[in-house]
């Protein structure tokens, strides 16, 4: 009887999950054109994963685009809230809502806006120009050097929002009373913040870094809209190879094993994270 | 509490800038499509005037309404078929006891670390063959597809947290059976949950680009709107800035409003789903 209630889910999730994935890990052991016939050649779509210096500098891309989607926004969100648990905040409601804004819009519309933004006439530049800093300005996602640095601060601004969110509700589930004695024994913000916040925030911080690991790595869309992988391979990213692979270099084998690497990425930091985060509750 | 006035002020500053950058790149592109066509506009020129030309210019170049429409389409069946599909299993898992429980659940959890980058070049040969291709159900089955994974663990939550109440087991006295349970009892106060489900999932389905991209690739008629908007951003036919900036406004403005009203239910959706995971 269960059963019945579970099979709609279940099919679907089968056919249309399942099943590719066991497609992909086939795929990936053949060369394939998508026209020809699949010739079997064993682990050679793995080892040019690793050796070709394209396909390496996108999956470096991707590793470097964590410091932005990850580390940067976690580390000011921990800021802005650490400063939130000792006050009264007016309007909590209202900024929640606003600054949670840049993570529901489409990421295609994310990527219109920013290159706007970064445009050599855009509003950046300037911005720049007028306080005199003329020299800085540039065409952002153009640049060699800047190109990924402008790209990941755009993920940066996408993923704060939601990591933001998750803090403010785990503070506010912190007992006021923790503060209290903290403040008793005479802990500064800097010592509150160590003593009762971020232990506090364990949870939250292993849910954000999931979240956020996850979108630097499978990061697409912002990609395709804003630099196409340019300037050169600068912000090349796996998934761009994996489109790539279907309908430009047509070797089919290739994309589906930087897909099965891609998720292979993704099981390793999810089971490292929940490993690390319950070895530190046995602990704490 | 102890709070200084300075540090009340300084974190309320702290916030509103925050806001600022969170909300600027959106305002300067609603800014920049509101000039009229054409005008040379740069940085933070507020127009004059305001013009909806550009809005008329993308709506028929880009066919808009037709992606836009597509979008709808796709988004409400997913959502449908997923929310229906997550009630049935999530009830299921929340509230009976059979052999594999646990296995099944953990197999369709494991679905959560599911990329679909992974999944994209077999799906394309897949419904290559089947010709399904270009069609709209190449996107929404798939789209169903992951979203059960989320939508059953949703569920189960939301189920446990009423099951196991008095009102079941007063129906299981009255020998109800299990399909007059879900129906009667439980349906009628899960409001709240199923509300904030189908609004996530809505979210997903209509910000999804890269199953659009590679499973409609040649039939303008089924491309959903965020593809549309990467093809009149892509080609530089749209041309200005200012017109391909009101496109991306036409794209956002569904998403945006579901925001508004839903408000409480995403963020709420997002912090409980997201920590008891």
């Amino acid at each position: 009887m269960a059963y019945l209630y579970l099979l709609p889910a279940f099919a679907f999730f089968a056919v249309f999950a399942v099943a590719p994935l066991a497609h992909a890990f086939k795929l990936s052991f053949y060369e394939w054109n998508g026209i020809t016939d699949q010739v079997w050649v064993g682990l050679d779509n793995y080892v040019t994963v690793f050796t070709d210096p394209k396909v390496r500098a996108a999956l470096w891309n991707s590793v470097l685009l964590i410091v932005f989607y990850a580390v940067l926004p976690i580390c000011i969100a921990l800021v802005v809230v650490g400063l939130m648990a000792r006050v009264r905040i007016r309007g909590r409601t209202a900024f929640r809502a606003v600054l949670f804004v840049p993570t529901i819009l489409p990421l295609t519309v994310v990527a219109v806006a920013w290159r706007w933004v970064y445009a050599p006439d855009g509003p950046l530049n300037f911005g720049l120009d007028l306080i005199g800093l003329d020299f800085v300005s540039r065409a952002w996602l153009g640049d060699f050097t800047f190109a990924l640095p402008s790209l990941g601060m755009v993920g940066t601004w996408v993923t704060f929002g939601l990591v933001f969110v998750l803090f403010a509700a785990g503070v506010q589930k912190i007992p006021p009373e923790l503060y209290e004695s903290a403040r008793l024994d005479g802990a500064n913000m800097v010592r509150e913040f160590f003593a009762v916040t971020l232990p506090a925030l364990r949870g939250e911080i292993t849910v954000a870094l999931i979240l956020t690991v996850t979108a630097a790595l499978r990061n697409f869309d912002l990609v395709f809209v804003m630099t196409r992988g340019g300037p050169g391979t600068n912000t090349e990213v796996p998934s761009m190879f994996i489109y790539r692979s279907v309908f430009q270099i047509r070797s089919i084998g290739l994309g589906a094993a930087i897909g099965v690497i891609l998720m292979l990425e993704l099981l390793a930091v999810n089971l490292a994270v929940l490993w690390y985060r319950r070895r530190g509750d046995l602990s704490a | 509490m102890i709070e200084s006035r300075h540090e009340r002020r300084f974190v309320h500053l702290v916030l509103l800038g925050a806001s600022v950058i969170a909300l600027y790149p959106f305002v300067s592109i609603l800014l920049l499509a509101l000039n009229p066509p054409g005008k040379r506009v740069s940085g933070f020129t507020i127009p004059s005037t305001i013009s909806f030309e550009n809005f008329t210019l993308a709506w028929q170049r880009g066919g808009f309404a037709q992606a836009l429409f597509s979008s709808a389409v796709v988004a409400i069946t997913v959502v449908t078929a997923s929310v229906a599909f997550s009630i049935l299993a999530g009830y299921a898992f929340a509230t009976m006891r059979f052999p594999l429980r646990n296995t099944l659940f953990v197999i369709l959890l494991a679905g959560l670390m599911l990329p679909y980058e992974a999944l994209i070049v077999p799906l394309y040969f897949d419904f290559r063959s089947l010709g399904l291709l270009d069609s709209r159900w190449a996107v929404i089955l798939p789209q169903i597809g992951f979203s059960v994974s989320f939508g059953t663990f949703w569920m189960r939550t939301a189920f446990w947290a009423q099951s196991g109440g008095s009102l079941v087991e007063a129906a299981e006295l009255d020998g109800a059976n299990t399909w007059d349970i879900l129906r009667r009892v439980l349906l009628p106060v899960s409001g709240p949950a199923i509300m904030s489900l189908s609004a996530l999932l809505f979210l997903f389905a209509w910000n999804d680009f890269l199953l659009a991209l590679v499973l409609l690739p040649q039939n303008e008629a089924a491309q959903t709107a965020p593809l549309a908007l990467s093809f009149f951003a892509g080609l530089r036919r749209g041309g200005e800035p200012s017109t391909i900036a009101a496109a991306a406004l036409l794209v956002a403005f569904p998403v945006l409003i579901v925001y508004i009203v839903m408000q409480r239910r995403f963020i709420q959706g997002i912090t409980t789903g997201a920590t008891k995971g």
